[in-house]
């Protein structure tokens, strides 16, 4: 067992996104078994932290870091005490982003693997062409609500979107929700007319299973933002899924 | 419902010639050829030729000629047979037109109407026979200028990455999943032996041709499929598809029964679902996003390799290349509009895009007039058929080119235009188990090297003759180049002069 975990700490202000980037590859490359511990204070906007990393170090982000967050990522577990941007996760591998405030526009793009837990909002798109192949599987939580296109494309993974921030009783504003979904599943806690779906997604109950996936994320989720599992477990989830495996079988006259 | 398409092909047996050995059965994926059990006699369902001419090959008696079907409409320039023919196939299906390989329309090639100069007297041509010749080229970012260290013995200025290779001609992108895994493997081997770079398309690298790294281009196009930090660290150059000349501005759909298991392994998706690539990257809607992700995949992989961009050459290829190359590409990919593809809508095809002659000419004018030109290497694609528009390219501006139906051809395609069936007979452009062991990956790579090695002879003979040593000095040297039956503006777009001037 390693009980030397190595911490280093880095004031970003002012940092060219290059130098400190240059820096966490230094260190995590210093570290053999990767089970360091970073911790970025005055992040601004410094974009593709954690881009290049390949082993589990944790990292904690003070501040706002900037657009691809995590883009490529395989295997740090990073989370941010303030908002992200836009391109979260964007083709990410592994590893795992806790947002502590909301994220922008398309959130784990292309993503397939590892786990994202957003506390409030996020923007468009998110989860667009999500995909899981065999044991990789990426996760998103979304604390608050999602924008349009939401899971637009999905090929894979889960999404959860609780809408913690909804009215008793108020709709989720997102339109053209799992366009062109082919894989995976949405569970969406509130509720949406079927107009804003698109015509590719089904809607059902949550059966056995799926509860069980979603009361591990959910507890998950209340567990890094300290809400209760139960309470936001009590208000009626969805499951939306793809109603076609190939939504775009016969556009073409062969 | 009865089609009205009539047969393309005619399949002639000389029955005095045929033993019934039942090759031509076998040959055919297409299902043309039958044994007759009652008749003990090949028989053949014409209407299922696509004139690939596979059995006529393997026929051991020369037996079989196929021959275009000379059913003859009423004489009409507006409504030929094509056009006819398309749309009974839509009235049956109501679907969209699907082709594969590069447009067959009579839009104008310009080499035909580009010739070169030679050294006549006043100035010596020479022998690349015996007198060293240079092919070599370097892609990737080139400096302002080069400051020396002390004594002249170093190099101060930090140069970007660059790769040499060893003759202007690399394989343009082809996914593993529209062609088959041993073509990926003769190219890659093609590649390494006559030392430049293949192109793995959209659908990621099989891990067994991951030791061809160093001559491999790896792409990122939509849908990012087997993309993952592994992939890019083993490619040479990591290329962000954005279009091709044969589908400009849209997606493509690798259909599900070309996902194979190992398709699949590769593309990290699931056996026979559709994979979908869509048609904008959903993290590139402008140039400032473009130059975001060429910065994260720099990031991916250290700075240590070139990042190219590839679009179809469209209008405003010229202001849009300038754009990529101040957003950071090192090297730009253009597709002209008769670059060919697995699978595309014909109507995209045969209507989207700018010839790639004037592309090139106006994008290297551009990013000179711009004086960025230094700033990226210019690698052109779209329908070389021979060493002759290699060495046109090269003088009206490019620094390499792409070859796609070039390689094919090598490799034995006949450009049936049957690539989106998945039935290629030829096994190239397949992932039908069966089919894709008729391509050897030994005869494949042998091909594909020799084709390399008759053009670098033939283009240094160009080179010998024009007086020139070295590929370098030919780069962008219009003067080299004459027009013949073009319009002035024709000429003017071109930047060439016209025979006899």
């Amino acid at each position: 067992m390693n009980t030397t975990v190595k911490t280093v700490k880095i004031d970003a202000a002012g940092v060219y996104y290059r130098d400190l980037n240059a820096r966490l590859r230094e260190h995590v490359q210093n570290s053999p078994d990767g089970l360091g511990y970073i911790e970025i204070r005055n992040v601004c906007g410094q974009r593709y932290i954690g881009t290049d990393l390949d082993k589990p170090v944790k990292i904690d982000i003070y501040g706002v870091p900037g657009n691809d967050l995590g883009a490529f990522m395989d295997g740090p577990q990073i989370t941010v005490h303030g908002n992200a941007q836009d391109g979260l996760g964007n083709t990410m591998n592994n590893g795992e982003i806790v947002v502590h405030g909301h994220a922008g526009d398309i959130l784990a793009m292309s993503a397939r693997g590892g786990r994202i837990f957003v506390k409030e909002d996020v923007g468009y798109r998110a989860g667009i062409h999500m995909k899981e192949y065999k044991e990789k599987k990426p996760i998103v939580v979304i604390g608050g609500v999602a924008q349009d296109f939401m899971a637009e494309y999905m090929a894979g993974g889960v999404m959860v979107v609780l809408g913690l921030g909804l009215e008793k009783g108020e709709y989720h504003r997102a339109n053209f929700i799992g366009t062109g979904m082919h894989a995976g599943v949405v569970y969406l806690r509130g509720k949406v007319h079927d107009f804003q779906l698109g015509k590719e997604v089904g809607v059902k109950d949550l059966d056995s299973a799926d509860q069980q996936v979603l009361e591990g994320l959910v507890k998950d989720f209340s567990g890094y933002f300290g809400y209760q599992a139960n309470e936001i477990l009590k208000e009626k989830f969805i499951k939306l899924f793809p109603l076609y495996l190939r939504p775009y079988g016969r556009l073409y006259a062969g | 419902m009865k089609t009205y398409v009539p047969n393309k092909f005619i399949v002639e047996r000389d029955e005095s010639k045929c033993v019934g050995c039942q090759v031509c059965v076998t040959q055919c994926s297409f299902e043309t050829h039958s044994w007759d059990g009652e008749e003990q006699a090949v028989k053949s369902q014409q209407d299922r030729c696509v004139g690939c001419h596979r059995c006529a090959m393997f026929c051991p008696t020369g037996a079989i000629t196929i021959r275009r079907n000379p059913l003859e409409y009423r004489e009409n320039y507006n409504w030929r047979a094509e056009y006819i023919e398309d749309v009974y196939k839509q009235a049956e299906t109501g679907g969209v037109l699907l082709t594969g390989m590069g447009t067959d329309k009579p839009h104008k090639i310009y080499w035909d109407h580009l010739v070169l100069n030679a050294s006549q007297v006043t100035n010596p041509s020479i022998d690349p026979l015996r007198e060293p010749m240079e092919l070599r080229t370097y892609l990737g970012r080139k400096p302002e200028k080069v400051e020396l260290g002390p004594g002249n013995a170093s190099l101060k200025t930090r140069l970007a990455p660059q790769v040499p290779i060893e003759v202007p001609v690399m394989f343009s992108a082809m996914s593993y999943g529209a062609v088959s895994i041993n073509v990926h493997e003769s190219l890659a081997r093609a590649a390494t032996e006559a030392g430049t770079l293949f192109n793995t398309g959209e659908g990621g690298l099989h891990p067994k041709l991951y030791k061809y790294g160093q001559n491999t281009i790896v792409q990122v196009a939509s849908g990012r499929f087997g993309v993952h930090a592994e992939y890019l660290d083993v490619g040479r150059v990591i290329e962000i598809k954005i279009g091709q000349g044969a589908k400009p501005g849209i997606g493509g759909h690798l259909p599900g029964e070309k996902v194979s298991k190992e398709v699949a392994e590769v593309r990290m998706i699931p056996m026979g679902t559709d994979a979908l690539s869509p048609a904008p990257h959903h993290d590139i809607y402008s140039i400032e996003d473009l130059s975001q992700l060429i910065y994260a995949l720099k990031e991916a992989t250290n700075y240590t390799k070139p990042v190219s961009v590839k679009i179809a050459a469209v209008h405003n290829a010229a202001a849009i290349a300038s754009g990529m190359v101040r957003a950071g590409a090192d090297i730009i990919a253009l597709d002209g509009i008769r670059g060919a593809t697995g699978a595309a809508p014909k109507i995209i095809r045969d209507n989207v895009g700018i010839p790639i002659e004037l592309a090139i000419a106006s994008v290297d004018s551009r990013l000179r007039a711009e004086g960025i030109r230094n700033q990226a290497s210019l690698v052109a694609a779209g329908g070389f058929r021979n060493a002759g528009d290699v060495v046109k390219a090269i003088a009206l501006g490019a620094d390499a080119v792409y070859i796609g139906t070039a390689a094919l051809i090598a490799m034995g395609c006949a450009v049936c235009q049957q690539c989106h069936t998945g039935k290629c007979a030829w096994g190239i452009c397949t992932s039908d188990i069966t089919l894709t062991k008729r391509l050897n990956p030994d005869i494949g790579s042998r091909r594909l090297a020799n084709l390399l090695r008759a053009w670098s002879l033939e283009i240094k003979d160009i080179l010998g003759g024009l007086g020139v040593n070295a590929l370098e000095s030919l780069r962008g040297n219009r003067l080299h180049l004459r027009g013949v039956d073009l319009t002035d503006t024709e000429l003017k777009v071109l930047g060439v002069q016209m025979a006899g001037e």
